[in-house]
């Protein structure tokens, strides 16, 4: 009844190319972006934005870039912890050796560190493919985590090997707090979910598609698998490496290699295919639901009045978690996303579904 | 002619040897020395092969890239390890069996079977589910401690060639039981693939789903007994490894340090997976000694990952894998 594209033409040529064709759904995202950035902020607990909230955007960030190399362009990854972790060690080493860097300039640039190390390691995807692919992604992870355990310059030659954030500010805005945290972390989300809701509709990101489909045929009708497979790499480490810099400074405030190991890497791709393969909102989804799943779970057998050690309970976790996931995977292989799309089908045809 | 790829590999192999044999001749070590550092490698990489062959034998025979492997490896640990405090060893060893062989049921029946015909990426991601599972399980049912397997594997090493070098030459002799035990498992597994009929099965599946199904090989008993054979493997690899390092939690990140092995042997190549298995461990031990104490030490974590992505440049499909033809 009210979710109906009926009567609205696009009668100029940027009405044809917007981003949400639909009045409806142009309305509800904005009403959802004001909510997050006017309501939120006000409303929400300490607690929710600790351990929810701030999580919760960094690690769809992530999802996303995961996901744009996954979902759009077809090359499994397993060393997406390992991109996270330069990103974020890219981050401290520039804020530390150059202090008066503005903070912004410092993320990207601690991206843009991500990025030329994911190409890098991009190369093989070039004569790889599926899950030996998967497997050399894997070489980076652990390379990785050893090259920031292992070589002092990374970490300041800290004795403990574990580092801290300096403190956080923009053009004299500290962000400190859990909600100047949240917003901060939540524009920045914004900005890029935007970029790549663009790049994936562009050119570029139907050149990842075409080689996700098919990368033969895709060679055949000119597109350069070097150049899209490369390209893909690279946006998705860049978005991978922010949202490691981000989970260091932002959430975590002080880290040790063994934040960024290779079990970060399987959560994520977790989120990703959760959520939905090749779908931005997907990689929302998928973050949302295995940052509170863990926490849910946590929080069950006590509501319960069950009592449980805390060993038994992350047992538990483990396989409620597995089970989950073969769940998932069984009652819709597209994810969360697709589960979505098939319900605005539905409101669309209803109340007359033929 | 040989071709270029040939060469290729070839001129790759010749300079790992020439490498691995670099260390004695600018004299940073004796021969001695420098063989029982080979003997080494090759018997760990042994146990490499292990875990690599219970990957492989799934891939083969279902396509399914079988992350669970780790898991099974443990599990099968635990399973025996808990058992024998109650029974004796040759019970424990048959429940065990028996309570794999039930795993494989139950994974095909729960898992496989709602997923046929599903894309690679899920089906790896399914086995990645199983894995998170059985380690929960594994550990709800069995406690989460440290156990110590004792299945009467001798333990103190063997001194070898006393005659032709001065102080011989040191084998653990428990490696060299486990090296024994899994070349009778590759013997035993090839004869079953090979003469029986079952085996016949198994690689007419292999090679082609549709066209077994077809002539009448039942899909789902294959894939039961394909993953019952796996965990076979799995409890062989868990009798060898948890009786050096123990049964514990950590045993099953050996499968992580198979899968190097897997992808410069090939997915689909059981000699792939020895060959493989071997030229890790021995290029692990190897750069080890060797080359660790340049890097800062701890190399071995990612070692045989860039030494197998090296070599998958030259030839992406593995030392033994299926050549894959793109049709447009």
């Amino acid at each position: 009844m009210i979710y109906r594209e009926t009567g609205q033409f696009k009668t100029t040529y940027a009405s044809d190319v917007q981003l949400f064709p639909i009045v409806q759904d142009r309305v509800v995202v904005i009403a959802f972006l004001a909510f997050a950035f006017c309501v939120v902020p006000f409303v929400a607990s300490d607690y929710l934005f600790r351990a929810i909230l701030t999580p919760f955007l960094i690690l769809s960030l992530a999802a996303l870039g995961l996901n744009i190399l996954v979902g759009y362009c077809g090359q499994l990854s397993l060393g997406t912890g390992g991109f996270m972790a330069v990103g974020a060690y890219a981050a401290y080493n520039l804020a530390v050796r150059m202090p008066d860097l503005n903070l912004i300039v410092v993320l990207v640039l601690a991206g843009l560190c991500s990025t030329v190390v994911g190409a890098l390691f991009g190369i093989p995807s070039l004569r790889i493919k599926g899950f030996y692919l998967a497997v050399t992604t894997l070489a980076a992870q652990f390379f990785l985590d050893w090259l920031f355990a292992r070589v002092g310059w990374f970490t300041n030659y800290s004795s403990s090997g574990s580092v801290a954030a300096p403190p956080l500010a923009l053009f004299g805005w500290h962000v400190e707090g859990p909600v100047r945290k949240y917003l901060f972390v939540l524009s920045i989300v914004c900005v890029l979910a935007l970029l790549a809701k663009n790049l994936t509709r562009g050119a570029i990101g139907r050149s990842w598609m075409a080689i996700r489909d098919m990368d033969v045929a895709a060679e055949v009708i000119g597109i350069r698998p070097l150049h899209a497979k490369l390209t893909a790499f690279a946006v998705s480490s860049f978005y991978v490496g922010l949202a490691g810099a981000l989970w260091a400074f932002v959430y975590l405030g002080a880290w040790e290699p063994l934040a960024f190991d290779v079990n970060r890497s399987f959560e994520l791709l977790f989120m990703v295919i959760i959520g939905g393969l090749g779908s931005i909102l997907g990689s929302f989804l998928g973050a949302a639901f295995i940052v509170i799943l863990p926490i849910a779970l946590n929080r069950l057998p006590a509501a319960l009045g069950i009592p449980l050690s805390t060993a038994t309970v992350s047992e538990i976790e483990l396989m409620v978690f597995g089970a989950l996931i073969v769940f998932f995977l069984i009652a819709e292989p597209r994810g969360l996303a697709r589960l979505w799309a098939i319900g605005k089908e539905k409101l669309r045809l209803w109340p007359f579904p033929h | 002619m040989p071709s270029r790829r040939s060469l290729l590999t070839a001129a790759f192999f010749a300079l790992l040897a020439v490498a691995a044999v670099v260390p004695m001749l600018i004299g940073q070590a004796k021969f001695p020395q420098w063989l029982e550092i080979v003997l080494g490698g090759l018997m760990s990489g042994v146990l490499y092969a292990l875990v690599a062959l219970g990957l492989v034998l799934i891939f083969k025979a279902s396509g399914v890239f079988n992350f669970a492997q780790g898991a099974m490896v443990l599990f099968a640990a635990l399973c025996l390890v808990r058992l024998m405090e109650k029974v004796p060893f040759v019970v424990a060893l048959a429940l065990t069996l028996a309570i794999m062989v039930a795993l494989a049921w139950i994974v095909e029946r729960v898992v496989l079977r709602p997923l046929v015909n599903q894309e690679g990426i899920v089906l790896f991601m399914a086995t990645l589910g199983i894995a998170y599972f059985l380690d929960g399980f594994g550990q709800i049912v069995w406690g989460s401690d440290v156990y110590t397997l004792d299945v009467g594997m001798p333990k103190e090493p063997k001194i070898l060639f006393e005659k032709t070098f001065e102080g011989g030459i040191l084998v653990s002799t428990e490696d060299l039981l486990a090296a024994l035990i899994a070349a009778l498992l590759v013997a035993s597994l090839a004869f079953f693939f090979q003469k029986t009929p079952t085996g016949r099965a198994l690689r007419a599946v292999a090679d082609d789903h549709q066209a077994a199904q077809s002539i009448g090989i039942p899909l789902n008993r294959i894939w039961v007994i394909v993953w019952s054979v796996a965990g076979l493997v799995a409890l062989v690899g868990g009798i060898v490894w948890g009786s050096k390092l123990g049964v514990q939690f950590s045993l099953q990140q050996v499968a992580l340090k198979a899968l190097p092995v897997v992808i410069l042997g090939g997915f689909t190549s059981i000699p792939g997976a020895i060959v493989g298995g071997l030229l890790i461990g021995l290029g692990e031990k190897l750069s080890e000694v060797y080359l660790g104490p340049l890097f800062g030490g701890g190399i071995e974590n990612w070692f045989a990952y860039v030494l197998a992505l090296v070599f998958l440049l030259f030839r992406p499909e593995g030392l033994f894998g299926e050549r894959h033809i793109d049709r447009v």
